[in-house]
């Protein structure tokens, strides 16, 4: 091995994981994967402080303060950025709240629901601010590349890395790209 | 007079007959151009300008340009391809299209129309705007996210089923699809799903209730082949994942 | 329910539809008329005309729902429209919107909750030589000052009818500076219908040929094939439109015509009936001008009586031809001539699909000529003095003159006639202009010229323009002025095609971004390949030339975008901090965690 591995980290913004599943859908590939990168700050790693990487693949859009301040910092410390699936790309189904003010939205979850004890819209600094639309990360950082689907397959995934990581151009076939 | 009538797409020479399109043209030699608000079924309408196309040196809509001998016409071109995608970009963004949440994904023309010209993500920022679902019929549902205003239903429902059902209300941005009810709501028409207006959306704007998700994915309409292949979601049968009743 | 009500919403109705003969044609006249007596058109008032009129209630609701100055939601017995060109907002129009809506106590756009006064903004009236300028009710008026809107609110308040207002509010003056051809020399009524009698239909067309003119509302295309391929379509019936929808921003000196000068476009009218063997015209007036009404109505009886107009003109039996007025309703867009037939027929103002031509399916799909104000007044003159007079000024591409509407920072704003080839520099010089750093030549859709072009010259083969001319000094931002095209053109797209509809959309929302001081070199990206797309694929030609004064001022005036620019390569294209702010008002939050810190901020444009 001469060449250093190349670092990479992954993140789930608001999303739901299934594009990290559909990641490690690899299976047998992933051994032929971290022979060929290390990596940083990931769900899979539970490395919490984002180094410098070479590769930031980022799941979800932006619903909160919070994800904000974690798509900024890989965009600053990730040499490029890939938005991956869905929600990443055009808020997906957590952008189905844009169809309501994020009042009603609150008001439904934390004060009409049935069963509530207590009711009251949570106030806590612990918790993350709400954005008062969800949005797809290309509306708040650069990103260098896009990858759809609800998730995208692990084929469409490992085929997108390899190009990547061998310095290929990107070219997808026509099953590997859909946006469900 | 023994002379046929041709032009060139793409430097291939398609014959053509007085008083028809490029498009029309096109499609009888079996040449696909990307199009969503046409249907050969109905006038042209030229709206969507997704079938733009290059005819000498300048941009026309291939379903509203009149075939003419001699002309040089170009489609797949990459200055092309580019501008088709930033159309379909413009539409993506302008209406709220879940794939994932849609039960048309698969056999959606708007779908796979984007797949053909290779967009890979929606680009433009989104407008997020506040549309309803119509449920109010027992046979069909409207989901007005999903219209693109090609105005297919409109002229269906209009000139082929002689019912008149929806319309198309307000200027610019804030033009939107309307159902000529004093309640606005299709439940109180005499719409039939087997109206022709039922069979030709090319989006999920307009469903047939009680089928959704049939068709496990991976076979779905355009799941295996693109549709230059496998032809527009209104001109195939139900029974192969078509909008068209057998 | 109230019955007298609405059987007397019947009757008003019935009544109106009647006065139009019931004609669907007639359809945006009768919305019009209506609102006059209702303020505003209710549904229920809608279903009712589309009764009385015997067509599909929907094809009503989406005229109503088109047009701006048609209201389907109430308004106030007093609607004030201030004009929001950029000359008036040079002018300080924003001042006094706010002025006036402080004094009546009303936001702007809303209807005051008392039903008295609603007080918005409008696309450019036409009054850009003496503005700032407004519509009340549709009546213009002009050189609005706070002294002026003191005495208005007064009126307001006192429920005053527009009648017993002062009449210098509403004067509009002419101000022509200079005088060629066209304005500067006396026509006889009737000497071109002579002139058509006496020597032929044919020979007339001859001297249109000669004369090289094209047509003067900037599209340049020549008159007199217009003409002769109308004459030539198959059909009797043959329609001459006069399209006076003057909408393009800073243009105006189609309103001087129609106000000093409307026997002379009226008689090329006529003359062009007699040529193309049409026997009925139209004026397609823009709803701005609708305080022309009266005057160009008793014009034309007077031509009337005068027999220049109706039937047997001048005394022979063949020669027949009348004109209608028809008032737009507030729609750019019906400036381009299919939109504009369209609307003629009672529909909402959409392009049609071309070809085929009006020339050969027109109004009601029967040949048509549709030409400019400017191109009919000038018929008439080449007519009684030949073809070859007229081409003995002008250029080798462009014959004869050219009215051109000055205003902005300029000394006497006003109408200029100058041979074609005239350079933008003398212009600017004959017009008081004595610091421009640029000019936006033929209304947004133009193009923008900064002061490096001013020796460019007036005419087809250089510089084509409709007349409108509008000068910014140095003390101007150009980006003010190209937000406020921006916006317009939002306004103004009909919707009907995608890249129009959305893309001036998109485009609105980078020009603020970067106006705003939150763009990036990548916005200026993203306008060009935006401006792109919309140039080649939009379907008619407000969409095609709607990223003009972008795509222009990026090249002219690139500064005017650089200077606000930050030095990150990418800002997110809206602002975090305020989309967290209804979460903060929600939940009460202050801490640290409920703000965004600009130093984290800055990061989202650094890139390793």
């Amino acid at each position: 091995m001469i060449e250093s591995k190349l670092k990479v980290a992954t993140c789930s913004l608001a999303g739901c994981f299934g594009c990290h599943m559909s990641l490690l859908d690899l299976d047998e590939r992933l051994f032929e994967l971290v022979d060929r990168i290390e990596l940083d700050r990931s769900p899979l790693t539970d490395i919490k402080e984002l180094g410098e990487c070479d590769v930031g693949l980022i799941e979800g859009g932006v619903c909160n303060a919070e994800n904000v301040h974690v798509l900024m910092e890989f965009r600053a410390r990730c040499k490029i950025l890939v938005a991956i699936g869905a929600c990443a790309l055009n808020g997906g189904v957590p952008a189905m709240r844009n169809q309501f003010s994020l009042k009603e939205c609150l008001e439904e979850s934390y004060l009409k629901e049935i069963g509530l004890v207590n009711p009251q819209i949570p106030d806590d600094p612990e918790l993350p601010l709400l954005l008062n639309k969800v949005h797809p990360l290309h509306e708040v950082v650069k990103i260098d590349y896009f990858l759809p689907g609800c998730p995208p397959s692990a084929d469409t995934i490992w085929t997108f890395i390899s190009q990547l990581l061998s310095g290929q151009p990107i070219a997808l076939s026509y099953t590997q790209i859909h946006y469900d | 007079m023994s002379e046929e009538l041709s032009f060139t797409l793409d430097g291939r020479r398609i014959p053509f007959q007085d008083g028809q399109t490029v498009m029309d043209a096109a499609l009888a030699a079996g040449i696909y151009i990307p199009h969503l608000c046409f249907n050969p079924d109905f006038a042209p309408h030229g709206s969507c300008r997704v079938c733009l196309v290059k005819v000498n040196s300048r941009f026309q809509a291939s379903c509203t340009t009149p075939a003419a001998d001699g002309l040089a016409v170009q489609s797949e071109t990459e200055e092309l391809r580019e501008i088709r995608r930033g159309i379909l970009q413009m539409l993506f963004v302008e209406g709220n299209h879940v794939c994932p949440a849609c039960e048309k994904s698969g056999a959606c023309q708007l779908q796979a129309v984007a797949y053909y010209v290779g967009m890979l993500n929606p680009h433009f920022s989104h407008f997020y705007p506040r549309r309803p679902v119509d449920a109010s019929h027992s046979e069909a549902v409207i989901d007005f996210n999903r219209c693109i205003l090609c105005e297919l239903c409109v002229r269906a429902s209009r000139d082929v089923d002689g019912k008149n059902i929806f319309a198309v209300q307000g200027r610019g941005i804030e033009a939107h699809l309307v159902v000529n009810t004093p309640s606005g709501k299709l439940g109180a028409t005499n719409f039939s799903i087997h109206d022709k207006a039922a069979q030709v959306c090319p989006t999920g704007a307009i469903l047939t209730k009680h089928q959704g998700y049939n068709t496990p994915i991976g076979q779905r309409l355009y799941d295996r082949k693109p549709i230059s292949v496998v032809g527009d979601v209104a001109h195939l049968p139900e029974s192969r994942g078509g909008r068209r009743h057998d | 329910m109230a019955e007298p009500q609405s059987s007397a919403l019947t009757e008003t109705v019935c009544d109106i539809v009647q006065r139009h003969s019931g004609m669907p044609t007639r359809l945006l006249q009768i919305l019009r008329d209506v609102q006059d007596q209702l303020t505003w058109l209710a549904p229920e008032t809608l279903d009712q005309v589309a009764q009385e009129l015997g067509i599909s209630p929907n094809k009503v609701h989406s005229v109503a729902e088109f047009y701006s100055f048609l209201y389907t939601a109430p308004r106030g017995c007093y609607d004030i429209l201030f004009s929001d060109n950029i000359t008036d907002r040079m002018l300080g129009n924003r001042e006094l919107l706010h002025y006036l809506c402080d004094r009546l106590k009303v936001d702007i756009g809303e209807t005051r909750a008392d039903g008295t006064v609603t007080v918005g903004t409008t696309s450019c009236t036409g009054m850009c030589d003496q503005g700032p300028a407004a519509l009340v009710n549709g009546y213009t008026l002009t050189r609005l000052d706070q002294t002026r809107l003191d005495r208005i609110a007064e009126l307001v308040e006192s429920r005053m009818p527009l009648e017993q207002w002062p009449p210098e509010f509403f004067e509009v003056s002419s101000n022509i500076r200079r005088a060629d051809i066209l304005l500067g020399r006396h026509f006889a009524d009737g000497a071109a219908l002579r002139a058509v009698l006496k020597r032929g239909a044919a020979v007339i067309l001859e001297e249109m040929v000669k004369s090289g003119l094209r047509g003067q509302g900037g599209a340049g295309f020549k008159s007199a094939a217009k003409w002769i391929s109308c004459r030539d379509a198959p059909g009797d019936v043959k329609y001459v439109v006069c399209n006076a929808d003057e909408g393009e921003p800073g243009t105006f000196k189609d309103r001087v015509l129609m106000q000093d000068f409307a026997d002379l476009v009226f008689e090329g009218m006529t003359l062009c009936g007699r040529v193309i063997g049409a026997e009925h015209g139209f004026v397609y007036l823009r709803g701005e001008y609708r305080y022309l009404l009266p005057s160009l109505k008793a014009t034309l009886q007077r031509r009337r009586e005068a027999g220049l107009l109706g039937n047997g003109i001048l005394g022979d039996p063949t020669f027949n031809f009348d004109i209608d007025i028809h008032l737009g309703a507030g729609a750019y867009v019906c400036g381009e001539e299919s939109a504009l037939i369209e609307s003629l027929e009672g529909k909402h103002g959409v392009p049609r699909i071309r070809p085929p031509f009006p020339t050969t399916h027109g109004y009601l799909n029967k040949p048509t000529v549709v030409n400019n104000v400017e191109t009919f007044a000038t018929t008439a003159k080449i007519a009684v003095e030949g073809g070859d007079w007229f081409a003995s000024r002008g250029t080798l591409e462009s014959k004869g003159t050219k009215l051109l509407s000055l205003s902005g920072d300029c000394e006497r704003p006003g109408i200029y006639e100058y041979p074609f080839g005239v350079t933008v520099r003398r212009v600017l010089e004959d017009c008081g202009a004595r610091d421009a750093q640029g000019i936006q030549m033929a209304g947004p859709a133009g193009h923008m010229i900064s002061a490096k072009q001013f020796d460019r010259r007036i005419c087809f083969e250089d510089l084509a323009t409709g007349g409108s001319f509008m000068v910014f000094d140095q003390s101007r931002d150009i980006l003010d002025g190209i937000r406020n095209f921006a916006h317009f053109f939002v306004h103004e797209s009909c919707g009907f095609c995608t890249p129009c509809r959305v893309g001036t959309s998109l485009m609105r929302d980078l020009v603020i971004k970067v106006h705003t001081g939150h763009g990036t070199l990548y916005d200026l990206d993203e306008m060009r390949n935006l401006g792109r797309i919309m140039q080649v694929s939009c379907h008619c030609g407000l969409g095609q030339t709607a990223p003009n004064p972008v795509l222009d001022s990026l090249e002219q005036f690139p500064e005017a975008y650089e200077q606000r620019l930050r030095a990150t390569t990418f800002e997110p294209a809206f602002d975090l901090n305020a989309a967290l702010e209804e979460a903060r008002q929600i939940s009460g939050r202050t801490d640290a965690g409920a703000y965004l810190l600009d130093e984290d901020l800055l990061l989202i444009g650094a890139m390793p």
